[in-house]
């Protein structure tokens, strides 16, 4: 069953709404080691959206939607920016870029979660990671 | 000498300050920011700052932690100090091998361990 929240640009909301999202996956009894990057992605997609896609501007939203069973959980965070070429990011693992303090989020996101897809405007991202 | 600050304890070991982070998770801007002010303070006062920074608290980062980290370091290597990290998780040591930002960082499994490497 999904499970849809709206939040204000707002990262102490974010986080109260991050809060809930991980007691449904502690409900279903996820390995540490899921939980981590669930936890991990989590953040970054909601900090992304906060801070690069809403720009925290107070008259826009963020929605969190999931669905999280016993063995895998989705994720689908949508802003309301202007959205982003994801595969335009520049990699932060590459020497010239590894002393860079912002950059590494997205490319977490994908080393942490099962699939990754983001929708054609940019906006939004959906996440799976399989309980294992 | 130890002294408290509400996300840290400080102490000062044969002139290398310790500093343990207490919070568990160093997630948001707000907790990143203030962290971040406090240790740059302690840098900019140091002559030759030699720090470790021991995260044996720590249990969730975000990638925001991690550029406050490369920052810090920067400036300790503009002075001619030394950094350390010390008490690293598993789990978060894999986010520092992900981002190769193991390779930057001296890590250490312990604080002994750091105090021993510096001079």
């Amino acid at each position: 069953m999904e499970t849809m929240a709206v939040i204000p640009s707002d990262l102490a909301a974010a986080h109260e709404a991050e809060e809930a999202l991980l007691a449904q996956v502690a409900r279903c009894g996820y390995s540490d080691a899921a939980t981590f990057a669930i936890k991990l992605a989590l953040e970054e997609g909601m900090n992304n959206a906060i801070k690069h896609g809403n720009k925290f501007d107070a008259n826009k939203t963020v929605q969190l939607a999931y669905d999280i069973s016993e063995t895998r959980a989705v994720i689908t965070i949508t802003d309301q920016g202007g959205g982003f070429n994801p595969s335009a990011l520049p990699d932060p693992t590459v020497d010239e870029n590894l002393e860079k303090p912002t950059g590494r989020g997205v490319m977490l996101i994908h080393a942490y979660m099962d699939e990754v897809a983001y929708n054609a405007a940019g906006n939004q991202v959906r996440m799976v990671k399989r309980n294992t | 000498m130890q002294q408290d600050h509400p996300r840290m304890n400080i102490s000062s070991e044969g002139g290398v300050t310790v500093v343990e982070l207490t919070d568990r998770k160093i997630l948001d801007e707000v907790n990143i920011s203030r962290i971040s002010e406090r240790l740059q303070g302690l840098v900019a006062k140091a002559e030759s700052p030699k720090f470790v920074l021991d995260f044996s608290n720590v249990v969730h980062m975000s990638s925001s932690a991690l550029g406050m980290l490369i920052t810090l370091h920067k400036r300790v290597r503009e002075k001619k100090g030394q950094l350390r990290l010390s008490g690293i998780q598993a789990a978060i040591y894999e986010v520092f091998v992900i981002t190769r930002l193991n390779e930057i960082f001296d890590i250490s499994e312990s604080v002994e361990d750091a105090l021993k490497t510096l001079n």
